[in-house]
């Protein structure tokens, strides 16, 4: 029994966490997807002496945890959810930082024929004619709010189609997974499904319309509404990421030539 | 099929080049969810010790509260330890939410009542043969508890093997209050819930093998240092 | 010198179980000498007037009384069970549990209970798991348990019950050395010829009453109550 709680002890000795500067920010599963955090993170440690630790989450709950104060800022992708939550005063401003796109996946063969659509809308009222199977995101991520708001410029309630419309509720790559097992199509942003292990039948069918355009914007926590965040370090993070040195880290991160990511702020 | 003999190889290379990522969240499993079976087992033991020899009106309910607590979602812990360690929460001035002690905490929530019910039920048994002797020989009620702890570790150590074997694979709970950090918060668990969602297959089930490794490994060890199957009788 | 626990009076003295009377009413005095045998067909409350005397359990009606409270009499009372519980433990830990227990140092607990052990002829069976004995060993055990907090009296229920005659005669041995040092003994048995080579004194019991008490010599000479007389020629009594 004594030999027990010796081992017990030795194992509960390690160190927990390093201590630089520490900076929390909620960003959305897709920016986690795309990989850019991992030479992002590495390069403001380096050069701004902050370790910034990600909270991975839907984007729902990323403005929750900014709303609760729990991180010093947010990161994330839908343009509406944003201004209300500055607007409700949980962030001071929004500085958009970057955007990549979404575009349309599907099956090879292209049964709906979107590849020569004109506009998003019209690739999507193709899928409606077609019987074809849709996989949504269906969990109120920015991607998700993307997709619905296309259906609606396309005039088309995604009740109305029925059956092939699977609302699965997960993140992008497990969407993508089943999207692959049923060949069907799908909304993604670029980057993900670049970097997607498991593409199977599935092709990039459709892209470049305007309206497919994904800011991604930095919403820094409040500080008279909570005083203990990091204002300071997140106010260095912005400008570091708005700033050219932002841009060629941000730029340098692509797959098969392209860039992910295109730099988008306007430095001060 | 495939995925899964993948996942083998995954786990399998990761263990043999000591990957330092694998080793760093495997040694935060265990420090998060030992310390949290020690903790618990300090609550739970003797709860469990004295509610089988005392004898008080509200005994009965309060055993069946305890075994209810068992089916405690750990999501649902997990959402209220969120809420009350938040920054707009009671206890958001002690800045402990997204780190291991706040997992350490709902984990604790968690396997207590799991090891005091077990640690009761078999401690009742063992009280109603002892009863009479201890009552004769003119113990007080700590010398009882601490008798009846003693004689019965071998099954009280099963019951925190359990409480180990609920916290180790536990995942949602400490997603809501860990967040999964990269190098801070990220265990086994919420690893393979990360690469899953990711559609990393291969990898989330390698990660799961070295979980299913480390519990069998980890009672191995516990049950041959304590000798468990070696005396004949108990 | 400690103070002497004796006499034990009991008066009106009745024993219930959910409303039913066990045993009862009782009256009885117990001095400080001999060795008691409670004698009686199977049923006839024998245990349960054991347990009354010790304390195990709480008088229904009137009163158990000894020269000292209740709490401080039972340090000096040991009780030998009909089973007798083995704790998991080794012999000799089983033993010194009785001494540790009252705040004896554990080193100075096992060396006690070695040399009890030796005198129950349990001394090669030290380190065995108590729960690995014989009927008789265990009995031998529970009685050094007993004898090692050297108890003013020794209550005993029905020891030899389950034992062969080898194990009883042993027991027997030991019950006289231990009368023999002054230790009070009452003891539980169904068994004639036990109580015929054992009591100083006697109290037969029937149904929940004590029908005679008295000598052991007279009793078996010339029994009082016809139940006790059928009882001796060996008839089924109820």
């Amino acid at each position: 029994m004594k030999n027990l709680i010796l081992s017990m002890a030795f194992t509960l000795n390690f160190p927990l966490v390093a201590q630089a500067e520490t900076l929390r920010m909620a960003v959305t599963t897709s920016f986690e997807n795309s990989g850019l955090a991992d030479i992002l993170l590495p390069a403001i440690n380096d050069e701004l002496d902050i370790q910034v630790q990600l909270l991975v989450v839907g984007t729902g709950q990323a403005l929750t945890l900014g709303a609760a104060g729990d991180v010093d800022a947010v990161l994330v992708h839908s343009r509406t959810a944003e201004d209300a939550f500055v607007a409700a005063g949980h962030a001071t401003h929004r500085r958009e930082i970057m955007y990549n796109d979404f575009v349309l996946i599907g099956p090879t063969a292209d049964p709906a024929q979107i590849a020569g659509a004109e506009t998003a809308a019209e690739a999507l009222r193709k899928i409606d004619e077609t019987d074809v199977i849709f996989v949504s995101r269906g969990d109120d991520s920015g991607t998700h709010k993307m997709e619905l708001s296309l259906w609606q410029s396309a005039g088309i309630a995604p009740d109305d189609l029925g059956v092939p419309y699977r609302s699965v509720g997960s993140g992008m790559g497990a969407a993508l997974n089943t999207a692959s097992g049923l060949n069907a199509y799908i909304l993604s942003d670029r980057p993900t499904w670049l970097t997607f292990g498991n593409k199977g039948d599935l092709s990039l069918l459709f892209s470049g319309d305007q309206v497919l355009f994904n800011p991604y914007s930095l919403l820094p926590v409040n500080p008279e509404r909570h005083p203990h965040v990091n204002a300071d370090a997140v106010t260095k993070l912005e400008d570091w990421l708005a700033g050219p040195r932002g841009k060629e880290v941000i730029e340098s991160y692509t797959f098969d030539g392209q860039p992910l990511f295109v730099h988008s702020a306007v430095a001060d | 099929m495939n995925d899964l003999t993948q996942g083998l190889a995954e786990a399998v290379y990761r263990v043999v080049t000591l990957d330092p990522e694998l080793v760093e969240i495997t040694l935060r499993s265990l420090q998060v969810t030992v310390t949290a079976v020690v903790i618990a087992a300090a609550i739970a033991l003797p709860l469990g010790a004295w509610l089988a020899v005392t004898r008080f009106w509200a005994r009965r309910y309060v055993i069946a509260v305890l075994n209810a607590l068992m089916g405690l979602p750990p999501v649902v812990v997990g959402l209220i330890v969120y809420i009350m360690l938040s920054r707009s929460g009671p206890f958001g001035v002690l800045g402990l939410l997204f780190t291991p002690t706040a997992m350490i905490i709902a984990q604790v929530i968690i396997v207590t009542p799991l090891i005091a019910s077990v640690a009761h039920q078999a401690l009742r048994d063992l009280w109603s043969e002892y009863h009479d002797l201890l009552i004769s020989l003119n113990t007080t009620k700590r010398q009882r508890i601490a008798t009846l702890l003693w004689d019965g570790r071998r099954a009280l150590l099963t019951a925190c093997l359990a409480g180990f074997g609920r916290a180790i694979g536990e995942v949602g709970a400490i997603m809501i209050v860990g967040g999964n950090i990269d190098n801070a918060t990220r265990v086994l668990t919420t690893a393979i819930a990360l690469e899953t969602g990711k559609g990393n297959f291969s990898l989330a089930l390698g990660l799961g093998f070295v979980l299913i490794m480390l519990a069998i490994i980890l009672n191995l060890v516990i049950h041959s240092l304590s000798r468990t199957e070696r005396s004949n009788l108990w | 010198m400690v103070a002497s626990i004796f006499p034990l009076q009991m008066k009106e003295a009745s024993v219930k179980r959910r409303g039913v009377r066990l045993i009862g009413p009782i009256d009885l005095d117990l001095g400080a000498e001999g060795l008691t045998i409670i004698l009686g067909p199977n049923g006839s409350g024998k245990t349960s007037l054991l347990r009354l005397m010790h304390g195990l359990e709480r008088p229904a009606t009137g009163s158990v009384s000894w020269a000292t409270t209740q709490s401080e009499v039972r340090m000096h009372q040991a009780y030998v069970f009909q089973t007798p519980t083995m704790m998991r433990r080794s012999v000799t830990d089983c033993i010194a549990y009785a001494l540790t227990v009252m705040g004896v140092p554990r080193a100075e607990a096992r060396l006690a209970a070695v040399d009890y052990a030796k005198r129950v002829s349990l001394g090669h069976l030290l380190d065995h798991p108590a729960g690995v004995l014989s009927g008789g060993e265990k009995q031998k055990l529970a009685l050094a348990r007993a004898l090692i907090r050297q108890p003013q009296i020794l209550f005993l229920d029905e020891p030899c019950a389950n034992l062969d005659g080898r194990a009883t005669k042993d027991i027997e041995a030991i019950l006289n050395d231990v009368r023999a040092q002054g230790t009070r003994i009452v003891m539980a048995t169904h068994d004639l010829g036990q109580a015929r080579r054992l009591a100083d004194d006697l109290l037969f019991m029937l149904n929940g009453h004590v029908h005679e008490h008295g000598k052991a010599d007279a009793f078996f000479a010339n029994p009082d109550t016809p139940e006790a007389k059928a009882f001796l020629d060996g008839q089924i009594v109820e």
